[in-house]
């Protein structure tokens, strides 16, 4: 298997899916420089009839998405930073989510829109959101959050063939992180998490950004004694409800990571589906880690306060798990 | 009136009128029975606006797409919907038009063009630049009609699509249709210089009286040729007036307070302002109609109305069950 980094696996599946349907385009802003890496090489490739700048007016953009639906199209919209989802948030939640059903289902939306998410790089409060639990709210769009390589290049393949609409959120951190990316076709299905490392005694469920730090917990509590399942979700919308159940079934202990805010965030339905559907198996509270209900500050210093790692993940786990090493 | 256009026969005449005329007494129907709360929620009419839309759509072709606003039943029409799935839909049948999900304020005709009514003021302005976009990469010579009020164009997606639009010469024709009102408020109290000023930086403009069919249809066909050759966007004002209220019956719930005169909207019904008595007035001037052939029209629309209200009172209830399998395709909510 072939070692791409995180975005370079995304650049794969734009240029595999770009060359497999004439009808996909990419537009956003500065795509055809590509400041993360993830369109670079499209435009000598493809040219301006099949990706291209846009002026910056997200309001506008977003809407444009989904009239050039209307001409055929599966339009790839990149909106560089998630933060940018709130600009151009009216088109995404008042017509991309609501269009099919207020039409009676005359119409499909093929549309994909990509945006880098997350902290830890000091890029301050208005360029390091998530916006996940934003979308996941609206009810009409699919949210795919990979955490490596392999996933990154099969969701979004996944997603451009879909006629729903779907973000890809790129975790912004991860994007030089290499991994495995199968040969050929490698599609990911939405909606089937991944069991990232198996465990028995406290299962840790998370995604995006936030599996890699759960991994790196998870190897520290090892050597105390305590074994942790981490799922990875993949996508949050459609979220794997089995998944999370079959887990806390075996380990009956349930640690939610996620980077958002505490209030209203994905961690806090993802405890609702284990209380709602799991609560027969649960052995102990379940437990949260995610962003305070503050906004990202820059310093590297206090940004790393708000930020969720390996060892508050550690601390919240041992919190539940009486059974500590001797 | 403008004058007659001798590419006209007669029948196109009466098309024109008959069209005017079937926005007009399907509305009114509306009007009525609303206040008997023969159907749900609330509809904005666009009573006093027909010769804006009905010119306007008739020099497109079904290919072409519109984008419309809450008060979008005229345009509906116009693009050529059908009234009787219109109403189906207002009443929240499954026979409507978006099989009762919408209801008045998204009534939508992928099929014909009609890329929907928008309860977001402004809702329309990107998406009729994106199928423009489209319509420009495809090079099909199709154009895309974005009608929306002098509300609307205070939002800031006017100036970034029409920006947009000229950047790249896309076929969008900005269609305001300027009533003077921005639901509630007097759009005068709330806007910075005119309107076409603003379009003025962008793109070729004309402000035509939108109360005369003929003037509204001259300036839209000359939009459209341009579009459809390149020559890139257009703005076409129309300058009309709403003769209802934002939406109806809503004295019920201004508390007393009104924003505009009765004299001022009574002058607007006069014959010497009204859309439809002037068109009727200029048919029968000019001996291209008589007053049989107008009473011929005036029963026929009579009868599409009465047809439509009893369709839609037939119908069946909408299925609640496609909320969950509706909001995306093969994938349940």
């Amino acid at each position: 298997m072939p070692r791409r980094r995180y975005i370079q696996a995304i650049n794969d599946a734009l240029f595999e899916e770009m060359e497999r349907n004439e009808n996909v385009i990419v537009i956003g802003e500065d795509v055809e420089l590509a400041i993360f890496g993830d369109t670079r090489g499209l435009y000598d490739r493809f040219g301006p009839n099949r990706i291209r700048n846009t002026p910056i007016c997200e309001a506008t953009m977003t809407g444009m998405a989904l009239g050039a639906t209307a001409a055929g199209f599966h339009v790839v919209l990149h909106m560089m930073f998630a933060n940018f989802v709130y600009t151009g948030f009216d088109a995404i939640a008042n017509q991309i989510a609501k269009m099919r059903l207020m039409t009676g289902g005359q119409i499909a939306l093929p549309i994909t829109i990509i945006a880098g998410y997350g902290g830890g790089g000091s890029n301050a409060a208005q360029h390091s959101d998530s916006a996940h639990p934003a979308l996941m709210n609206l009810g009409g769009i699919n949210v795919a959050m990979p955490s490596n390589s392999a996933d990154a290049k099969g969701l979004l393949k996944t997603a451009i063939r879909s006629n729903n609409p779907s973000f890809l959120l790129e975790a912004s951190a991860r994007g030089g992180q290499m991994g495995d990316v199968p040969d050929g076709d490698h599609l990911v299905p939405f909606g089937k998490a991944a069991i990232a490392r198996e465990g028995s005694d406290v299962t840790i469920v998370t995604v995006g950004s936030m599996v890699k730090p759960s991994l790196d917990a998870a190897k520290a509590l090892s050597e105390e004694g305590i074994e942790a399942e981490v799922i990875d979700l993949r996508t949050v919308v459609p979220i794997d409800e089995a998944a999370i159940l079959a887990s806390l079934a075996k380990t009956g202990r349930l640690v939610v990571v996620d980077e958002s805010r505490d209030r209203c965030g994905a961690g806090g339905y993802i405890a609702a589906i284990a209380a709602d559907k799991g609560f027969a198996s649960l052995k102990a509270p379940v437990k949260r880690v995610n962003i305070p209900n503050v906004a990202i500050p820059f310093a590297p210093i206090a940004e790393a306060a708000v930020l969720p790692d390996a060892n508050k993940i550690a601390v919240a786990v041992r919190g539940i798990v009486s059974k500590v090493a001797a | 009136m403008a004058e007659a256009n001798v590419s006209h026969n007669q029948a196109d005449y009466l098309a024109l009128l008959r069209r005017m005329l079937l926005i007009r007494r399907s509305e009114e129907r509306l009007s009525a029975l609303c206040r008997e709360g023969k159907f749900p929620g609330a509809v904005h009419l666009y009573i006093g606006q027909e010769a804006s839309g009905v010119g306007a759509c008739s020099v497109i072709e079904d290919r072409d797409w519109i984008t419309s606003t809450h008060r979008g039943h005229g345009h509906f029409l116009a693009k050529g919907g059908e009234l009787k799935r219109m109403y189906a839909e207002i009443w929240g049948k499954r026979e409507g038009i978006c099989k009762g999900m919408g209801g008045s304020m998204h009534v939508a005709d992928f099929s014909k063009g009609i890329l929907g009514a928008n309860g977001i003021v402004g809702g329309g302005f990107a998406i009729a630049t994106g199928a423009a976009f489209g319509a420009k990469l495809r090079g099909d010579g199709r154009v895309a009609m974005c009608f929306f009020g002098d509300g609307a164009a205070n939002q800031g997606t006017f100036m970034e699509s029409m920006n947009v639009s000229s950047a790249w010469q896309l076929p969008t024709i900005f269609l305001c249709e300027n009533n003077g009102v921005s639901e509630f408020t007097i759009s005068s109290t709330v806007t910075g210089g005119k309107l076409v000023d603003r379009a003025k930086a962008f793109m070729p403009t004309v402000i035509v009286d939108g109360n005369d069919v003929l003037a509204v249809q001259a300036a839209v066909r000359e939009a459209v040729e341009r579009a459809r050759t390149g020559g890139g966007p257009s703005y076409v004002e129309t300058t009309t007036y709403r003769i209802q209220g934002h939406l109806e019956a809503e004295d019920a719930f201004l508390g007393g307070g009104t924003y505009r005169s009765a004299e001022e909207i009574s002058a607007w019904q006069q014959a010497n302002r009204d859309p439809i008595l002037r068109f009727q007035a200029f048919l029968t001037g000019e001996g291209i109609a008589d007053a049989a052939d107008l009473a011929a029209v005036e029963q026929s629309v009579l009868e599409e109305v009465e047809e439509a209200v009893a369709f839609a009172e037939a119908g069946e209830d909408a299925d609640p069950e496609l909320a969950f399998s509706l909001m995306f395709e093969n994938q349940e909510a």
